[in-house]
This record gives structure tokens, C-alpha cells and sequence, in this order.
């Protein structure tokens, strides 16, 4: 098996204001995302080969690859529409680097959307499961905060404890939020503020829950050897890992709702592919998967990052700050920057990818050389992860 | 000998004061409480239920037939004794039959199984009654109606009592009725209705039945009668001959209500609880007409005493904390619309039946693995097509994990969200958890699975099952 390490360059990101962006349709924040990123790469629609879409909402934007080639007016190359829960965006990228790799393409583009805000529907889903019954009422808080009840259980955190634990990391992730202009919400909150809000899914609160969000962004990609043809500071990836489940964790049996395996497998190939041997001392930022605040502090765990069961001597250390051991979630995360499902991968990928070239602003992370991206999709059952270096080697 | 061979019985768990309906509308209180199906059941769940209780500690298999009988089945075209046999697990080779539109359809499913048992063509049926039925908001219906089911099997051997003899008398009379139009019960003046419907007809079948068998009051330890309200089974009672003090049994109006086309069989179980070998009851139903039943207690009567039935139904109760939450469970009020798109499928639920309706879960027989829903590739070893199925649904389990969910929607948020880890080969059930105070709900609480209604998208029933804290 070969390693994808140093074959991929990318040479141009995009990526719209998130938020609720009623004044702007699919098409609007698709243009937004990409003539940014055709700007940055310095190439013209015409130079784009093949395209990757990647979306969830089929129900409401159409099947195929029309979404995108309309706004974009991509006409007459391929364009392959993809799926795999919020992991999607990654998907979208992934795959265009693997036909980039093979030489099938010289320059192809990723592109990740979503448009929530059209549904009517606050949250994140509610019930669409495959049976009419089996599923029925099932939304993503309940998911996590089945994580959350049996986590806290697990390691003996009171509610209390562990309400205060998971809420360090929304007043974490929101501080940085603040700090980005694209970000969906840009304000502080205090402890308090995150651990007293409203009850959305028991033990999970408002705070604890991801901005339920519009939004498009996008990757232009090229092979390494030809990146510096574009641009001097091109992002290479150093490692692509994806892991399914093949049983819902809801019914599997002996799954134990205190991590997820699925990221542990994803995060061991990528790190395998790019000789990460101890991902903690060796990733200089990450921008992970927090659909929910419990889900951040597992994904310390499952990437790496902290030993099991240990993650709140982390959080109360202040690892993970911006000023932190290891930055996570420089740009807010899905808690504040938003989660626009197709978008999110795309998404975290922007945030590494202007902080690898030093373009992070107040956020920078000072000699940022690796980024790790994180996506986790479904019941869980789905989970990417990515690894970019700013240099070859 | 053929008679009954074991009883169950359901009470929902939850009570309304009546007091609470006297107050929403200002009218007086008839006093007490009654039983008030939860949103999530109707008569057919609350039969399944009496059905697993009767079936507790019987062989499934011997079961060759299975009647449902009820006013408010929640369908009109549509057989729901057949959905309350595969979901008790019962064989396909056995005769089903809907029991509609009568309050004496409890009685009439019992007699016609009694006579399918004595010609020989059957040797246990199963007898499932349960009601559900609206009384018109404000009226003294809605106070004396409870909801609740019961179920009895009849055999030819084995009997905890035997059925000595039967008598009917048929009368038509509008006195309660509900055309296909109706949704509540209606009635014509009440003192018509005791003295030419109910009281006319109890006593033509009653005294019928004793002058058929011989028998005089006074051969009866019980006599168990349907009764419309608190009193008049008690006039009756004196009219006869009976000593209402010693021999007729409480018809638990005060505590659950007139329970229906369940009644009779709901009273008889209350009846058997409480009897000894050799005591001979007298049961009587009422809905145009009368029919009367002399049942003998028989030594195989403590065997029964385990079963879940009436007493513990009645025993087990949480009050509901408003009238408003009636309305709703019973959709009388519009509810915010729900934002829960599903994709109900009549051709899905027929093919997943085993494990949506039966409960069936896999066990492989090659490591053992047990998984819900049946896997056919094992996720423990890949052995794929070699399994047996083992049904999950009257086993025990304990909560691994939960959550109380606000966004989720439904009748009565917050949504208790649970995962089940079975006592069956450490099965995991994604489901539901109903009939529970939320604060209640921990990890390691132990819980018993409930079969419970879920939706009428695509517009037919969509069932399913449920947990609940086991008790």
C-alpha cells in the first residue's frame, strides 16, 4: 500500500462567511468560496480539470453534480458528487486527490457545501433514519450525549464535573471563534454562561451544541511537483485515513460510548502514511470534529492527544488553547464557525491551511509546520482524517 | 374440561385525577381516578401487553389462536389480532379474528373460543379484549371511562377454571352507541338507559344462566357483572339475590374506570386473583343484550397466582400532572407541527417484521454474538446465514446509556432516549424509554421492553418497541 505523503498539493482555498446566510442561496456561497479560491491558486475556471461535490441535503438541492456546475458554470468536465455524513467535505477532497495522484488530473477542485437554513429546522436532523421506526426520533445531540452520560459514568465525573469539563471547551472554542471574521458566532461566553444554558439533550446544553450553519468552502488541487508552478507557499498532504462502522454503535454490541473507534483507525492510517509517532508532540494545530463539546474532548483522546480517560487533566490545563501545548480548533471549530455538514471538512482544511502558510492572524500558531483535520460523521459510524505539512519531506 | 388456563392483564400506568377534569371544566367530580392510556399506546398495544402477561410462564407454540376483541380498534379494515400474534410471538398457523363494535366483543370472543375448543378443532386460543374509548370532553363519560385490556387463555387441560355453562340474551337497544362518524361515546337519557337496556337485560341473562345450571345466588362465591358507573351493578346485584358486601366483585371504577369492551374480562382476571380452589363464579357482560358465564375455580388455580395481572396493574401508578396532557396524549389539541420527516413503508415493516413486530434478535451460532436487529453476516465473526433468532422482548436489560432530549419532539418532552444492553447475550437496543419520570433515569437502571405506537405517517400504524423501568 502507498502513502499518499507529499503527492498532493493544495494551491487554492475559498471559503464563504458562515452563518445564516438567508439572503444567499447554495449558489451564492458557492461562488463566494471558489472565485476566492481560483484568486488564491491564481488559475482560471478553465484550468480546473475535474470537480468533487461534496453535499449531504440530496432532498432539497437534486442529486448529481448540477449544484455545482451551475453556479460555477463547470462545463463539460466531470463531476462526481459525493456523500459520507459530515465527513463529506473531506470525502469531496480525498478523492479528487486520488485521481490528482494517479495522474488522471493535473488540477482538480473540491468543493463542500450546505444549506441548512432552508429546512426549517433548528437542529441537526431528527429521525431520518434508514427504517421507519428503528431510528425514529433519533437527532445528533441524543447521539453524543449518550457519549457524554456514559463518559461522565465511565470515569467518574459527577454531572456537574463533567458539564464543567465539556464547557471549558465552548468557552475555548468560542474565544477563538471571536477572532475569525467568517466565523458563524463571534463572541465570547463565559463558564457560567455555557453551563447553565438550556437543557437541548440531556447532559448536553446549548453551548455544548455546534452553530447549525450555512456555508461553502473549497480546495484547488494540484500534483506536488507541479504546485510551485503556482504558488511558492502550495500545503502538501502528509496523510488521508477514513474509517466506516458496520453497525450503527446504537445496537452494537460491546460498544462501550466512550470513543470512537472509528476515528482511532482513520487517525492511525493518516499517521502511518505521514510518520506521526507521537501525534501530541508532533501536530502543531488540529481542527476537530466538535459537533458537540463531549465529542472534542473524546477526539483528544481517540487522536491521541491526551492517554483515556484523562482528557479533563488537559482541558483544565489549558493544552488546547490557542496559547496551549496544542491548539485545537484555532478557528472555533463547528461550535463556532459552523457547521454546514458538506462544507465542515473543507472547512477545518482552510483554517490549517492559511495557518501552515502563516496567514492565521491574531489565531496564528507560531511555527505551524502540521495540521491534523478531523471529521466524524453519523450515527457516528464514519470518520476522517487528514494531515498537511507546509513543506516536503 | 375446557376453560382457562392462565390470565393477564394491563392497567396503564398512568392515573387522572377526576377532580383535575372536574376542575378544567368546572362540573363536579365523580371522585377517584382513572387510568389514562399513555400517547404512545391504544388498544392494540394494551392487548399485546395483557397478551405477553397471560403468556408469561406458557409455551408460545401450543397457541393456536388468538382473538382480539375492542370498540376503538385502531383500525377499520384491517385485522389487529393478527398484529398482536406475531407480536406475542405466536406461530403463523394459527386462526386470528377481530371481536368489533360491541361492548360485549370480550364475551363474544370468549364463548366462540369456548365452542372452537369443545368441537375439538382447537385446544388453546388465546382471548384478548382492550378499550380505549373517548368520552365526550366535559361529560361524565369522560370521567367514568378508563382505558385497560386483559387477556385470557382458553385451553382443554390444565385449567385454572373450567366454564361450567353459558347463556346469552340479544337486544337491540340505542342506549350507547357510536356511528362510523363518532369519535366519542354517546348515549340516550340515562334513566332509559339502566332500567330498559342494562338492568332489563343483566337480569334476563342472569337468571337465565341459574335456571339453566340450576344454580341459585347463593352457589356463587363472586359474581363478576359489568357495570356502566360505581352504583348500578350494585341495585342489580340486591335485585337478584346477591349480597353485594360479600359477593360482587369491585368493579374498579373508582381506581381505573369502565374499562369497556374489557371490562368483563379485566373484572373476571381481578375475580381470579383473588379466588380459591373450587369457588364458582358468575360472569356477565352487557351491550345490547347479556352474556353470562358460570365458571368453576379448579385446584391449578395457585399456579396462576404469579401472573402479571389486575392487582399489580391497579398497584402500579404515576398521576398525570394535568388535564392538558390528556388532551394531548389523546390528540383532542393540536400539538406545534412535528419537523420529523419519515419514510413510513407498509412493504418494510412487513419484511423486518421479525425483529420490528417479533422482537428477534441473532445469536450466531458459530461465536455466539447476539445483535438486534437480526444480523445476517455476524459482527463478531462474519459468518454469514448461521444463526437462530431469540426473541428479546420478555427479556430483561439494563440502561447502558441515555439521554433526555428536548429537540426530539413528540407528545411529552423531553424525549428519554436510551441504550439498552440485554440480558440476552448482551444485545444492544437503540430505543425509546415511556412510562418513566425522566429524573428517574440512570445508567445501570434496569428496564423491561414494552411494544408501544409510534407514528401514522403513510397512514397506517407504525409500532415498535420500547423500554421502561422495569417494575
Amino acid at each position: 500500500m502507498e502513502s499518499i505523503k507529499d503527492k498532493i498539493a493544495i494551491i487554492g482555498m475559498g471559503c464563504c462567511k458562515f452563518g445564516e446566510n438567508w439572503n444567499k442561496g447554495p449558489e451564492d456561497m458557492i461562488i463566494e468560496a471558489a472565485y476566492e479560491a481560483y484568486e488564491d491558486a491564481g488559475i482560471d475556471p478553465k484550468d480546473i480539470q475535474a470537480a468533487w461535490l461534496g453535499t449531504v441535503g440530496a432532498h432539497w438541492i437534486g442529486m448529481g453534480g448540477l449544484a455545482l456546475a451551475d453556479p460555477l458554470k463547470l462545463q463539460g468536465i466531470p463531476i462526481t458528487r459525493v456523500e459520507n455524513w459530515c465527513a463529506t467535505g473531506h470525502e469531496a477532497l480525498r478523492n479528487a486527490s486520488f485521481a490528482v495522484a494517479c495522474g488522471m488530473y493535473d488540477i482538480a477542485i473540491a468543493v463542500g457545501f450546505e444549506k441548512l437554513k432552508d429546512t426549517g429546522f433548528p437542529g441537526l436532523g431528527v429521525g431520518r433514519g434508514m427504517h421507519p421506526v428503528m431510528e425514529m426520533r433519533r437527532t445528533a445531540p441524543s447521539s453524543f450525549a449518550f457519549i457524554a452520560t456514559r463518559y461522565f459514568h465511565a470515569y467518574g465525573l459527577s454531572p456537574e464535573e463533567g458539564k464543567e469539563t465539556i464547557a471549558k471547551i465552548a468557552v475555548k472554542n468560542h474565544k477563538n471563534g471571536s477572532m475569525h471574521p467568517k466565523a458563524h458566532f463571534q463572541r465570547e461566553i463565559t463558564l457560567e454562561q455555557a453551563v447553565k444554558a438550556p437543557i437541548i439533550a440531556w447532559p448536553l446544553g446549548l453551548f455544548d451544541c455546534c452553530g447549525n450553519s450555512d456555508g461553502a468552502a473549497v480546495a484547488i488541487i494540484t500534483r506536488a511537483d507541479l504546485a510551485k508552478k503556482f504558488r511558492d507557499d502550495p500545503i502538501y498532504i502528509k496523510g488521508i485515513g477514513l474509517s466506516q462502522n458496520s453497525m450503527m454503535p446504537h445496537f452494537q454490541p460491546g460498544f462501550d460510548w466512550t470513543g470512537f473507534e472509528v476515528t482511532q483507525i482513520a487517525a492511525k492510517q493518516a499517521y502511518e502514511q505521514a510518520g506521526i509517532k507521537n501525534p501530541r508532540k508532533e501536530i502543531d494545530l488540529a481542527v476537530v470534529h466538535d459537533c458537540f463539546t463531549i465529542t472534542e474532548l473524546i477526539i483528544y483522546e481517540d487522536l491521541g492527544f491526551s492517554p483515556k480517560g484523562k482528557a479533563k487533566e488537559d482541558i483544565d490545563a489549558g493544552t488546547f488553547a490557542l496559547d496551549g501545548e496544542l491548539p485545537v480548533n484555532t478557528d472555533g471549530g463547528l461550535k463556532c464557525f459552523g457547521h454546514p455538514v458538506g462544507a465542515s471538512g473543507l472547512r477545518m482544511s482552510y483554517e490549517i491551511y492559511k495557518q501552515l502558510q502563516g496567514k492565521g492572524d491574531k489565531r496564528q500558531v507560531k511555527n505551524a509546520e502540521i495540521g491534523l483535520a478531523h471529521t466524524l460523521g453519523g450515527h457516528p459510524s464514519v470518520s476522517c482524517v487528514m494531515l498537511y505539512g507546509n513543506d516536503l519531506g | 374440561m375446557v376453560g382457562i388456563k392462565s390470565y393477564g392483564a394491563y392497567i396503564p400506568i398512568s392515573r387522572m385525577n377526576r377532580d383535575m377534569i372536574g376542575n378544567a371544566w368546572g362540573t363536579r367530580s365523580i371522585g377517584g381516578e382513572r387510568s389514562v392510556a399513555n400517547y404512545d399506546e391504544d388498544s392494540l398495544t394494551m392487548a399485546v401487553e395483557a397478551a405477553i402477561n397471560c403468556l408469561n410462564g406458557e409455551d408460545r407454540q401450543e397457541v393456536e389462536g388468538l382473538f382480539f376483541a375492542s370498540t376503538t380498534s385502531p383500525y377499520k379494515e384491517k385485522a389487529c389480532s393478527s398484529i398482536v400474534a406475531t407480536v406475542a410471538d405466536l406461530n403463523k398457523e394459527i386462526w386470528t379474528s377481530d371481536f368489533a363494535n360491541s361492548l360485549r366483543a370480550g364475551t363474544s370472543a370468549v364463548r366462540t373460543a369456548l365452542n372452537t375448543i369443545k368441537s375439538g378443532e382447537a385446544k388453546s386460543i388465546m382471548v384478548t379484549a382492550a378499550d380505549c374509548r373517548l368520552g365526550t370532553p366535559r361529560s361524565v363519560d369522560e370521567q367514568t371511562f378508563g382505558d385497560g385490556a386483559a387477556a385470557l387463555l382458553l385451553g382443554d387441560s390444565d385449567v385454572i377454571a373450567t366454564i361450567e355453562d353459558v347463556y346469552s340474551v340479544s337486544d337491540d337497544i340505542t342506549d350507547v352507541w357510536r356511528t362510523d362518524q363518532d369519535t366519542f361515546v354517546r348515549s340516550w337519557e340515562d334513566r332509559w338507559v339502566l332500567i330498559n337496556g342494562y338492568t332489563k337485560n343483566m337480569k334476563a341473562a342472569i337468571s337465565g344462566i341459574m335456571k339453566k345450571s340450576g344454580l341459585t345466588p347463593k352457589d356463587f362465591t363472586k359474581v363478576v357483572m359489568y357495570t356502566p358507573d360505581a352504583r348500578s351493578h350494585i341495585d342489580l346485584a340486591k335485585s337478584l339475590g346477591f349480597d353485594p358486601k360479600t359477593q360482587l366483585q369491585d368493579p374498579l371504577i373508582t381506581t381505573v374506570g369502565n374499562v369497556g369492551s374489557a371490562q368483563p374480562l379485566v373484572l373476571l382476571v381481578s375475580a381470579l386473583e383473588e379466588a380459591k380452589p373450587g369457588d364458582r363464579i358468575l360472569l356477565a357482560s352487557y351491550g345490547d343484550g347479556s352474556d353470562a358465564f358460570v365458571i368453576q375455580v379448579t385446584d391449578a388455580i395457585e399456579k396462576a397466582k404469579n401472573k402479571r395481572g389486575v392487582k399489580r396493574g391497579v398497584g402500579l401508578k404515576m398521576m398525570l400532572s394535568s388535564y392538558e396532557k390528556y388532551l394531548a396524549y389523546r390528540q383532542l389539541v393540536s400539538l406545534p407541527e412535528e419537523f420529523i420527516k419519515l419514510f413510513p413503508s407498509a412493504s418494510v415493516m412487513w419484511r423486518t417484521q421479525k425483529w420490528v413486530l417479533r422482537c428477534h434478535g441473532s445469536k450466531c451460532k458459530h461465536c455466539g454474538l447476539v445483535s438486534f436487529p437480526i444480523q445476517r453476516v455476524c459482527f463478531g465473526c462474519h459468518s454469514r446465514d448461521e444463526f437462530e433468532e431469540v426473541r428479546l422482548s420478555d427479556k430483561k436489560g439494563k440502561v447502558f446509556t441515555y439521554s433526555l432530549d428536548n429537540l426530539a419532539g413528540g407528545v411529552d418532552p423531553p424525549t428519554v432516549q436510551t441504550i439498552v444492553e440485554s440480558e440476552e447475550g448482551g444485545a444492544r437496543i437503540y430505543c425509546l424509554m415511556t412510562d418513566c419520570n425522566p429524573k428517574e433515569v440512570k445508567v445501570g437502571l434496569p428496564v423491561e421492553m414494552t411494544f408501544r405506537r409510534f407514528h401514522r405517517e403513510g397512514g397506517f400504524y407504525n409500532y415498535f418497541w420500547k423500554c421502561r423501568p422495569a417494575r
